[in-house]
């Protein structure tokens, strides 16, 4: 029997948990940042010292933990790369940017149990020596940064913030930063030209990796919301119990977004891996099903930009049997394990979380032009092929759903899409594009079909002499 | 600022070491470093070892002079990097070279994934391939993508000619569009400032020009508003872009977005017939390129020179031309007859007549005040002749406010240059005083002047009644003209050869551009005749001959010679300048 498994979500829907400090408090909050900061140094038989510090760093390396804001890129290796050495002070920003459709995970952590967040936060700042946080939260979270607000005063009140934490010595101020409501704000160094008061344009990497050159141009570690609140129950817990929970390279909890067309949209805490796709979708304890009993036809994996995956579609992935020897086994949509690995070697990504699920009466040109047009609205216009490529498919597609579409329209969009992929400054790129490449591609006879029956349609008004020939410059493109 | 001391006093840099890689299948030995747009050493990119290969990338956002950006995409290029065993030591193929691994896309293994050629590090074995079928087909994309939304009005625009866009498509773009859709309309004939027009529409957002404004003069003027496709670049609200250096955004820009106020319309480029010449402006002494055609100035742009204006100039130099053009320049030589009244004469009488004049004058009693805007060769001539005549020299100072980018507070081009010629011994100005008292109490008989209006400096014309011999040289009206005996119409720097020293002493040669206006003739060729006339002294009828005859004489020029001076100038010999 599939079941949640709530670490971070533990207390937050429980009846009568407020977001206040007292209530925390009441819940053993805080404790487990009491002890980090007094961790005594540990001597190695070598007589090396282990301080606090790189004591947190270790067991976070430990544990396994994957970023949970999209890219699943491993938060101790993240954390290494931090230049230590540059004599410039060492920033952390929590992105709670949350802007990929279809997720709605670290509302929930910022809404309902904002002090976790903080203390997560904390402890990764202690662990890295930092001494001022940001958290940039997107824009239309303004209830949730009055509640960020709140909580951060009221930990400054109770010395959990500020100079000289619970008197040990370290001292962390964090400011909470509004987003003015854009995606690309999420992009890690987006993000950072925003907080520092410019345009969000990403950066290109070379040079400016954060871990190097960041906020300000110093180190800079950025992390999702529900990444830092894992870091506390690995202090909490040890590394080591950590990776218990999940599968390998897959560990800990994730907060699963579902929504779409089934019976019970909503986000679910998980062990990674331990769980399938069909799972989540189907199983009462979850998604709960398609309503009315349609067919299943599609399913987005991890947050709009991923690929989708087609009903019906078998993917083959390498495993690891416990003799430690590989093998390939095939697997259709619904067993697919939901975990990092098994979602990208079936050619997606579980991303953000987000799963979407798409019934037999959805219209994919139109599910299709809709993520579209989010992205052609969203790109920051930066670079070349994603500023004009994104607005270029969301026309296309418009044009299309509008009665002037071309049986040659499928591969129209092939061919823009893969001229943006992988030629972009930022992610955003992929982002755009695979939506489409995987759309089209995998359901290519229904674009097709739309295609021809514009065209066979035009072509009858052209014979019965009625009205121009095809304009297909339509004059109500969309204005995104 | 690029300086010319930051070049010049370059200390003679450690050995960088080199970095072998393949361009093209050639390999190449590349420094591993190499300067950025503030001269600071930082690893050498994929472009600049393709440049050293002599491979163009096509780009249009990289600037050498600018930080990069990365933002056009149009340098992308196909790469490989040699195959590394968990060892950390290349894997070598069968016949013993190092097996490269052609980079691909990490979640499509079969697609191979460019890198922007202007802002990736190279890397010791790494292959460049800058032709290949997949870099062609990548720069391709990035065009179609630049074009879809291009207005494509290069017949009325003025960059045609010299338009990025238009060239880069010809040699690498598709003839035919797949693009159906309707285009994104931009706000067109945009008033970004006194001196600027932008077309949004053309603008391929490269951010040149706001790069150039916030970090070369200092001034965060410009910027993009909007999102995506509809991105426009736009002036900060309510203040006009207006600093002293707009007009080197029209200069950058690689497109027909950004155009100059004055040059719009006015002229196709390819008609215009290029000059190498310096600004006179002020002794910063920018290099710049006159465009002229059938005798007019159309405009100046800047010329490279990384020892003094980098690739830029100030607005006001360069738009301090049309003054070579007025209707009422000093077109004719002019002698006062014995009733008072001017007739005109030619330079063979006027000059012989001046010489004998001169040649009987006594010592002591003549003055010569000449611009600092004339040339080195000119100064000589007149510090030789004031010799002669034991004359008290002297010229006179301009000055005006100094910016933190290139313009100088000496607003005369050749300061330096009357100094070094001797023609100056004292600071500028500082015997203007003398002269005029020497006049008023006979002590001086003969004033000639060169480029300057004295009756705006100290000497009244109420005093020219008292001199026997009043001669004026000038290209301009100019109110001692009306007493003079002799008038002799002068040539502007377009209209002549000639070098100037700048501020920081740097001997810089300018050529001829245009004819000067009828009788007119360069100073330095009729001051060659005038100290033949009085001196006896002759060999100095090419500006070659008189130059390296000046720099024989003058210990700052000595050992410079006309051929020398190349097209970017040398520096006088510092010992002598100061
Ligand atoms: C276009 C784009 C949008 C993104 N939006 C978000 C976001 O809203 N929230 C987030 O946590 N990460 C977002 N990311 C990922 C961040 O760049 C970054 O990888 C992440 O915050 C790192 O945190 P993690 O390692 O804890 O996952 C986005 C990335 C891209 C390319
Ligand atoms: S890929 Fe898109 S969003 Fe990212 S920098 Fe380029 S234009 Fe902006
Ligand atoms: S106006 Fe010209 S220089 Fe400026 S961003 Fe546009 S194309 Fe680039
Ligand atoms: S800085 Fe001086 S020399 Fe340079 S362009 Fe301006 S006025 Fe001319
Ligand atoms: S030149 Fe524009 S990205 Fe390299």
């Amino acid at each position: 029997m599939p079941s949640e498994y709530r670490l971070i979500l533990k207390h937050a829907d429980q009846p009568g948990y407020t977001n206040d400090l007292d209530c925390y408090l009441r819940h053993g909050g805080y404790e487990v940042l009491r002890k980090a900061l007094s961790l005594p140094p540990r001597i190695l038989s070598d007589g090396r010292k282990v301080s606090a510090q790189e004591q947190i760093r270790d067991e976070v390396m430990l544990s396994g933990l994957r970023g949970r804001g999209g890219a699943g890129f491993s938060c101790g290796l993240k954390w290494s790369f931090v230049d230590r050495k540059s004599g410039k002070p060492v920033y952390l920003i929590c992105n709670a940017d949350e802007s990929e459709p279809g997720t709605f995970k670290d509302k929930q952590i910022i809404y309902k149990d904002p002090h976790q967040l903080l203390e997560g936060t904390i402890l990764s700042c202690f662990a890295n020596d930092v001494h001022l946080a940001y958290i940039y939260i997107r824009g239309e979270f303004v209830q949730g940064a009055k509640i960020l607000n709140r909580a951060l005063a009221e930990a400054r009140a109770k010395e959990f913030l500020g100079k000289n934490i619970l008197g040990s010595g370290y001292d962390l101020e964090i400011f909470v930063h509004r987003g003015a409501g854009a995606y690309i704000c999420g992009e890690e160094t987006g993000l950072i030209e925003s907080l520092e008061g410019k345009r969000a344009y990403p950066r290109i990497k070379p040079p400016y990796f954060p871990a190097v050159l960041g906020l300000y141009l110093c180190p800079t570690i950025v992390n999702n919301v529900e990444t830092l609140c894992a870091v506390k129950h690995i202090v909490a817990m040890s590394g080591a119990e950590y990776a218990k929970l999940g599968t390998p390279n897959n560990t800990g909890t994730r907060i699963v977004s579902i929504s779409g067309h089934i019976k019970k949209p909503g986000y679910y805490e998980v062990e990674v891996g331990k769980v399938t796709l069909g799972e989540l979708i189907l199983d009462p304890a979850f998604g709960g099903g398609l309503r009315e009993d349609r067919q299943l036809k599609a399913v987005i994996p991890g947050g709009s930009s991923a690929k989708v995956f087609k009903a019906g579609e078998k993917f083959k992935l390498k495993r690891r049997g416990p003799d430690g020897q590989m093998s390939t086994v095939e697997v259709g949509v619904l067993d697919l394990p939901y975990d990092f690995d098994s979602v990208q070697q079936a050619g997606s990504m579980s991303g953000s979380g987000a799963i979407i699920v798409m019934d037999d009466t959805a219209d994919l040109t139109e599910a299709l032009e809709n993520i579209a047009e989010f992205y052609a609205h969203e790109s920051c216009g930066q670079c070349t092929p994603c500023r004009e490529g994104s607005l270029w498919m969301a026309k296309a597609l418009h044009r299309l759903n509008h009665g002037q579409g071309r049986k040659q329209d499928a591969d129209y969009l092939l061919h823009i899409a893969k001229h943006i992929q992988g030629r972009t400054i930022c992610a955003f790129g992929e982002a755009c594009a695979w939506p489409v490449l995987s759309f089209v591609s995998k359901f290519k006879d229904e674009f097709q079909a739309k295609g021809a029956a514009d065209e066979a349609r035009r072509s009858r008004t052209l014979t019965a002499g009625a009205g121009p020939g095809p304009d297909l410059r339509i004059a109500a493109s969309p204005e995104v | 600022m690029t300086t010319a001391s930051a070049t010049e006093s370059k200390p003679a840099s450690p050995a960088i070491e080199k970095v072998t890689l393949k361009v093209d299948g050639r390999e190449v030995g590349v420094p591993k470093l190499t300067p950025d747009w503030q001269g600071k050493l930082v690893p050498t990119t994929m472009l600049q070892a393709c440049q050293i290969a002599g491979v163009e990338v096509p780009h249009y956002c990289y600037h050498p002079k600018l930080p990069v950006a990365g933002n056009c995409r149009m340098c992308l290029v196909e790469f490989g990097l040699p195959a590394m065993g968990p060892d950390r030591k290349p894997i070598l193929n069968e016949d013993g070279t190092p097996k490269i691994i052609r980079q691909t896309l990490p979640y499509e293994p079969g697609t191979p994934r460019g890198a922007i050629a202007c802002a990736t590090p190279i890397s010791p074995g790494m292959e460049i391939y800058p032709n290949s079928p997949a870099t062609k087909q990548m720069r391709e994309a990035v065009l179609e993508s630049l074009l879809i939304n291009h207005p494509l009005d290069c017949p009325i625009c003025d960059q045609a000619g010299e338009c990025k866009l238009q060239e880069y498509s010809v040699e690498y773009g598709q003839s035919q569009s797949r693009f159906v859709e309707e285009k994104v309309h931009k706000p067109k004939c945009v008033d970004l400032g006194p001196r600027i027009v932008l077309d949004d529409e053309r603008c391929i957002l490269c951010t040149r020009c706001i790069r150039f404004s916030k970090e070369i003069v200092g001034d965060d003027a410009l910027g993009i508003a909007s999102r995506g496709s509809h991105n426009v670049l736009t002036h900060y609200p309510g203040k006009p872009f207006d600093n002293n250096y707009t007009l080197n955004t029209v200069d950058i820009c690689p497109v027909g977005a950004l155009t100059s106020k004055d040059f719009r319309f006015q002229m196709r480029v390819w008609f215009l017939k290029e000059t190498k010449s310096v600004c006179t402006s002020c002794s910063a002494g920018c290099n710049i390129v006159i465009g002229s055609r059938e005798g007019r100035i159309y405009r100046y742009t800047p010329r490279d020179n990384d020892a003094v204006n980098a690739c830029w100039m100030c607005d006001y130099g360069r738009l301090n031309y049309k003054w070579i053009g007025r209707e009422d320049r000093l077109k004719h030589v002019l002698r006062r007859t014995a009733g008072g009244k001017s007739e005109r004469t030619t330079w063979t009488t006027a000059l012989k007549e001046i010489g004998a004049k001169l040649k009987n004058t006594a010592a002591n009693a003549t003055a010569i005040v000449a611009s600092a805007r004339q040339t080195n060769e000119e100064l000589y001539l007149l510090a030789r002749l004031g010799k002669r005549l034991n004359a008290l020299t002297d010229s006179v100072p301009r000055r005006g406010e100094p910016d933190k980018l290139l313009l100088q507070a000496d607003r005369n081009p050749n300061s330096t240059g009357a100094r070094l010629t001797g023609f100056l011994q004292a600071a500028a100005g500082s015997n203007l005083r003398k002269i005029a008292e020497g006049i008023q109490e006979g002590r001086i008989k003969t004033l000639i002047v060169v480029g300057e209006d004295v009756t705006k400096h100290g000497i009244d014309a109420s005093l020219f009644s008292r001199l026997d011999l009043l001669v004026v040289s000038d290209i301009l009206p100019n109110a001692a003209a009306a007493f003079a005996h002799y008038v002799l119409p002068g040539c502007a720097h377009t209209e002549k050869r000639g070098t100037f020293t700048n501020g920081q002493g740097r001997v810089q040669k300018f050529m001829k551009a245009v004819e000067g206006p009828e009788d007119a003739r360069p100073e330095w060729e009729f001051l060659c005749d005038l100290v033949f006339e009085t001196t006896g002294l002759d060999g100095l009828a090419s500006i070659e001959g008189l130059f390296n005859q000046m720099a024989k004489e003058t210990p700052a020029f000595s050992g410079l010679t006309w051929a020398g001076l190349g097209d970017a100038g040398v520096p006088a010999n510092s010992l002598n300048t100061a």
